[in-house]
């Protein structure tokens, strides 16, 4: 009864996020928009010793959207930030078994949204804001 | 799973069992040319002439008004593409709406590279048409009117008779695309005063490939595909007698049932409109309140996309439809909506609920009780979602 665009992973991912929600106080935060769509990702990270010790996301978007969020947090966990940085869409999208065509871009800003959550935990520790 | 609740009618409906009896032996049995003069013509030769006869009697025409094709949007095509053709000496200009099925928009986008002029009427937050503002997008040089009579994603149903005294006093040619509204409410192309209406077979529980459209005597007209003289000489090729004489016996079906399944099914739609608003926050409905189909319910979750939507209610067994950018191939979102004004990150939470036949009060109790806790999941996973800030 599922449809058959999505591999049984993104289905698993949508059906059971892991790491849905919110770090109170995080130590890196991005929200990014997709401009294709218009959907929104944000992402969270708790960093400790240069390592990623907790990541959560929130997503306003479509069934590859929260699974690629979903599984890209899996990805970084327990990851340093220069390993988090260079998780690409294509990583994540091969996690997922795949993902159809149009569906790419979706994997692009999950990607882009921990970019910027790593990014945004740079500015703050450089700025001495921790 | 075990409760399966289709809620998608707008995009296919389940043939009456009465349809696929009557269309089984033209494959068989009954499997010659209608063009043949010898005995395996003849049957076929005649259901063709009573389906046209059925077809015509639901929606108050004369049997030669009616000529069949493949789809509805064949007959869209027909109507848009053949009237242009055939009257373009007198003028090259065409009005139709801003929330056309594809069938109509794309085909006036093609006109469109023949050097005609299309104007796109805007409709309102409802999506209706003002009559008048067709009476002043009207020039000397327009030569077709294309209106919906009901629209098929919000349901709202078109001021076509107003819009047909105006097309008349011009004496300009009007078409409706009538293929969600033929066989769930009454239509009567005397009533409405239109010179073409689209029909689909399928949308009212008759074959797929089936479609016919109403075409008045006197109305100019090229036909756009040629070779033999079937159809009055407006399209050839051999008629698809199954698809055909399935249409004529769902036109049969339709006009007995009518009266009392658009009250059965308007209740249970608005039992499920109610369901939804009392318990939904920040849902809008869209399409109009009154003038709409009697099997739609169209709504914006805010907040949340569609295609998640749609998802989690297969999961539940639920069939519906979503007009989010997301959930289209294009990533665009509905055109209908958009041009209703509805912003884009509402869009995204279209959800179109679209009653049939089968359609029970049990379905509609199911369908409220599991809605309210997907719509809570997804919301909590909205970034956007107000009510998770605390
Ligand atoms: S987020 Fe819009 S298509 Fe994936």
């Amino acid at each position: 009864m599922q449809h058959s665009d999505y591999s049984e992973k993104v289905m698993d991912h949508f059906n059971h996020p892991r790491n849905m929600g919110e770090i109170q106080n995080p130590d890196g935060a991005s929200q990014v928009g997709n401009p294709t769509c218009g959907d929104m990702m944000q992402i969270h990270i708790k960093v400790e010793d240069g390592i990623i010790r907790e990541a959560k996301f929130k997503t306003f978007g479509c069934v590859a959207a929260i699974a690629t969020s979903s599984i890209s947090t899996e990805m970084i966990i327990g990851k340093t930030l220069e390993e988090a940085e260079k998780l690409t869409n294509d990583a994540v999208a091969q996690a997922l078994d795949g993902l159809p065509p149009h569906k790419r871009h979706c994997s692009v800003l999950a990607a882009e949204a921990i970019q910027a959550a790593i990014q945004n935990y740079r500015e703050h520790a450089l700025g001495g804001a921790k | 799973m075990n409760r399966i609740v289709y809620l998608d009618h707008a995009a296919s409906t389940r043939p009456y069992p009465e349809v696929i009896e009557a269309l089984q032996p033209f494959f068989l049995e009954h499997f010659g040319n209608p063009s043949s003069f010898h005995v395996f013509g003849t049957v076929p030769k005649k259901a063709i002439e009573q389906a046209r006869a059925e077809m015509a009697d639901l929606i108050n025409a004369k049997p030669e008004e009616i000529l069949f094709t493949a789809s509805g949007t064949e007959a869209n095509n027909l109507a848009v593409k053949g009237v242009a053709m055939a009257m373009e000496k007198k003028g090259k200009h065409i009005i139709t709406s801003a929330i056309e099925h594809y069938g109509v928009h794309h085909s006036c986008k093609m006109m469109e590279k023949s050097d005609f002029e299309i104007t796109y009427l805007p409709v309102d937050e409802y999506g209706m048409v003002d009559p008048d503002e067709v009476g002043r997008a009207i020039r000397k040089d327009t030569i077709l009117v294309s209106v919906m009579l009901a629209n098929h994603e919000v349901g709202t149903i078109q001021p076509i008779r107003k819009i047909a005294e105006i097309t008349r006093e011009k004496k300009i040619t009007l078409h409706a695309d009538a293929r969600m509204a033929v066989g769930h409410i009454p239509v009567d192309v005397e009533a409405l005063g239109v010179d073409l209406l689209t029909i689909s077979g399928l949308h009212f529980y008759g074959p797929k490939g089936s479609g016919a459209l109403f075409i008045r005597k006197g109305t100019r007209i090229q036909p756009l595909i040629h070779g033999g003289v079937q159809e009055q000489g407006r399209r050839a090729g051999t008629e698809d007698v199954p698809a055909i004489v399935g249409l004529g016996k769902a036109a049969v079906m339709a006009k007995e049932r009518i009266p009392g399944e658009m009250k059965r099914i308007a209740a249970l739609r608005d039992k499920l409109e109610k369901g939804l608003v009392g318990q939904i926050d920040e849902l809008k409905v869209n399409g109009h309140p009154e003038k709409r189909l009697p099997g739609f319910l169209n709504v914006c979750v805010r907040y949340v996309e569609g295609e998640g939507m749609i998802m989690m209610l297969v999961s539940k067994g639920i069939m519906a439809a979503s007009g989010s950018a997301c959930s289209s191939k294009a990533l665009k979102a509905s055109h209908v909506l958009t041009a209703m004004g509805v912003d884009h990150a509402t869009a995204q939470g279209s959800l179109l609920f679209s009653l049939g036949r089968e359609t029970t009060e049990e379905d509609i109790d199911y369908v409220i009780a599991e809605m309210p806790p997907i719509i809570k999941r997804l919301r909590m996973m909205s970034p956007i979602y107000p009510g998770n800030r605390s």
